[in-house]
């Protein structure tokens, strides 16, 4: 079916065009949009208000710390006994006791995360990595707490059967359940790192006659360096701030003993500590737990944002 | 000196097999990592299993152990997860919807950006003590579900925004375009199309989400929920308990049979979030074949 068209009559002289109803016209403010975009605005303030939030209170509280006890003996003491007589205030037990689990985790964790990464975007065929991703996923998504458990029930005894004066608490086994803790994060966030390496890179070091080592350990990790590092960053930041694992694990004496086989404390263990005490507002120890605080926040901010620049100031753009 | 042909051979030879062993090795290091989550959960099995009946989830806690059970943390996390995903979902979606169809690429949207990114890397007691002082002590709300729930909506916030930012910005631009030209508005679009059409992606991480609030421990102790309450809460002002400050409970006293009781109570705690992960996966497996 086909209608004619009237192409003899020329456009302006049709008259019966329907005019535009006025509320197109003179479409003013739309108040409903103005009111939602609002809302939305507002809900995207929240995160700043938080941020702000966190700023103002862990330094307002640190400055009211600082009034009483002097910069120089927090940071450079070496004595933290803030809850009882004689009090002293040095927090370097603590950042050490965080210190030696953050490093000993990353030497569990940070080789054999690469090793894992290397392995699940280089050599894992896709069912391989069908399985494996999703335990790595739900290794990840296990609550710290259940760190703490594996710790004190399976990993402690079996260090105290192969050491036998090691202590119930003890830095190593906090470190080691961290390792294992963090390793899903090195492992999936290298894997993504690498795979994003072009695959004519890998041809072309393989024309070339490299082997499969030679052209992960030379071409590919190097290529994905970046994200690499990022993904160290990020685990021992996060580390850094793991908290019921550690203060399960290690126990709650600060101290700077080199050996891994004593009970130390970490910041987040004391804070925990003080916490599950009844300690008044505002005395000195309530305001312990604000200095500890914005020293691991802004350890662990530092950290993040080397990270982020790594990431991209470094990257290896391929087209 | 050129290499003689038995050289290069006994070289090739080598190289070759520095390579095989090093891919063996990459795969053991692999796949010890899920024997290990193996012997994890038989661990925890074997030591749980024996206490888990009807009785320990319909008991309160006790001092003693055949008597004590985990009914108050169970209905504690329950609400707790509820009053969150109130709170925590339309504010984290909003934000979202904001930075990706609203804010456009000026200064304000990149500072928020990065903010949210910094936050995201926060840790989690540093949360607990925001809740702390702010909620429970500045607000007094006390120890109080709310002051819970607000403060794990804090700490999960920008999980939600990155995630459903990712699914935002997978909707393609012709469906915009499309609405646009039938003359809807920015909001009619982003109502009646952007968010349909991203919600499974967005499900996914809200759920992601909640299930790393279900197992978040720390800030819950900063901002003091009880570890011994006998009864249930009624309402967001009432005081509390949840799974996992019940398992640090246990875990921390030195007995044999409250470890065991511990155990009992990560099965529960790992069974609610594998059936979250799942639910998860599903959506995602299931939204992937269908964009495709």
């Amino acid at each position: 079916m086909t209608q004619e068209i009237d192409t003899d009559t020329p456009v302006a002289e049709i008259q019966d065009v329907p005019r535009a109803p006025a509320s197109i016209k003179k479409s003013g403010v739309r108040w409903g949009e103005f009111l939602i975009k609002g809302w939305l605005g507002l809900c995207a303030f929240v995160s700043i208000v938080t941020t702000a939030a966190i700023v103002i209170l862990l330094l307002s509280e640190t400055l009211n710390f600082f009034d009483t006890v002097s910069p120089g003996e927090f940071f450079l003491g070496t004595t933290w006994t803030p809850l009882f007589e004689p009090s002293s205030y040095g927090v370097l037990p603590l950042v050490w006791g965080t210190m030696i689990v953050t490093i000993g985790a990353a030497i569990i964790a940070i080789p054999t995360g690469l090793a894992s990464a290397i392995y699940l975007s280089e050599y894992a065929s896709d069912e391989v990595r069908r399985i494996i991703k999703p335990v790595l996923e739900l290794l990840a998504g296990i609550p710290t707490v259940v760190y703490g458990y594996f710790a004190l029930t399976f990993v402690t005894p079996l260090l105290r059967s192969v050491i036998p004066d090691i202590q119930v608490f003890n830095a190593l086994s906090a470190a080691i359940v961290v390792g294992i803790m963090i390793l899903p994060m090195i492992a999936t966030l290298s894997d993504n790192a690498l795979r994003a390496v072009p695959e004519s890179l890998r041809q072309g070091a393989y024309a070339l006659g490299a082997t499969s080592y030679e052209v992960t350990t030379r071409v590919v990790v190097p290529a994905g360096l970046s994200g690499v590092m990022a993904s160290f960053l990020l685990a021992i930041s996060r580390a850094i701030g793991e908290t019921m694992a550690v203060t399960l694990a290690a126990g709650q004496t600060p101290n700077m003993s080199l050996s891994m086989f004593e009970s130390i404390q970490t910041m987040t263990a004391y804070i925990v500590q003080v916490s599950l005490g009844d300690t008044p507002t505002g005395g000195i120890a309530y305001q312990t737990l604000f200095a500890v605080a914005t020293l691991l926040f802004v350890i662990t901010l530092v950290i993040n944002i080397v990270s982020q620049v790594i990431l991209n100031r470094f990257r290896e753009v391929y087209e | 000196m050129p290499l003689t042909t038995e050289q290069e051979h006994r070289n090739l030879a080598k190289r070759h097999r520095k390579a095989r062993i090093f891919a063996r090795f990459c795969a053991a290091v692999t796949w010890s990592g899920v024997v290990l989550l193996g012997l994890l959960l038989y661990q925890v099995s074997i030591d749980g299993f024996g206490w888990l009946d009807w009785q320990f989830l319909d008991s309160f806690p006790s001092r003693f152990p055949e008597r004590a059970g985990i009914k108050s943390a169970l209905v504690g996390t329950v609400w707790l997860i509820a009053l969150v995903a109130v709170i925590s979902i339309p504010v984290g979606v909003s934000t979202a919807l904001y930075l990706e169809e609203f804010a456009g690429r000026g200064r304000i949207a990149k500072i928020i950006e990065v903010n949210i990114a910094n936050l995201a890397g926060v840790p989690s007691i540093v949360y607990g003590i925001l809740g702390l002082a702010i909620f429970v002590r500045y607000f007094a709300l006390e120890r109080s579900l709310i002051s819970g729930a607000l403060t794990m909506s804090l700490l999960i916030l920008p999980v939600i925004i990155i995630a459903s930012r990712e699914a935002i910005k997978t909707v393609p631009q012709g469906i915009r375009s499309a609405a646009y030209s039938l003359g809807a508005t920015k909001w009619q679009t982003t109502w009646a199309h952007v968010l349909p059409a991203s919600f499974p992606g967005i499900m996914t991480g809200v759920i992601l989400a909640l299930s790393r609030a279900i197992g978040e421990t720390a800030p819950l102790i900063m901002i003091g929920a009880l570890t011994f309450v006998a009864f249930l809460p009624e309402g967001p002002m009432d005081s509390f308990t949840a799974l996992p400050i019940q398992i640090y409970n246990w875990v921390s006293r030195p007995q044999e049979e409250f470890h065991e009781l511990a155990a009992a109570g990560i099965i529960i705690l790992l069974a609610v979030l594998l059936i979250m992960n799942a639910t998860a996966i599903y959506i995602r497996n299931k939204t992937e074949r269908r964009l495709k």
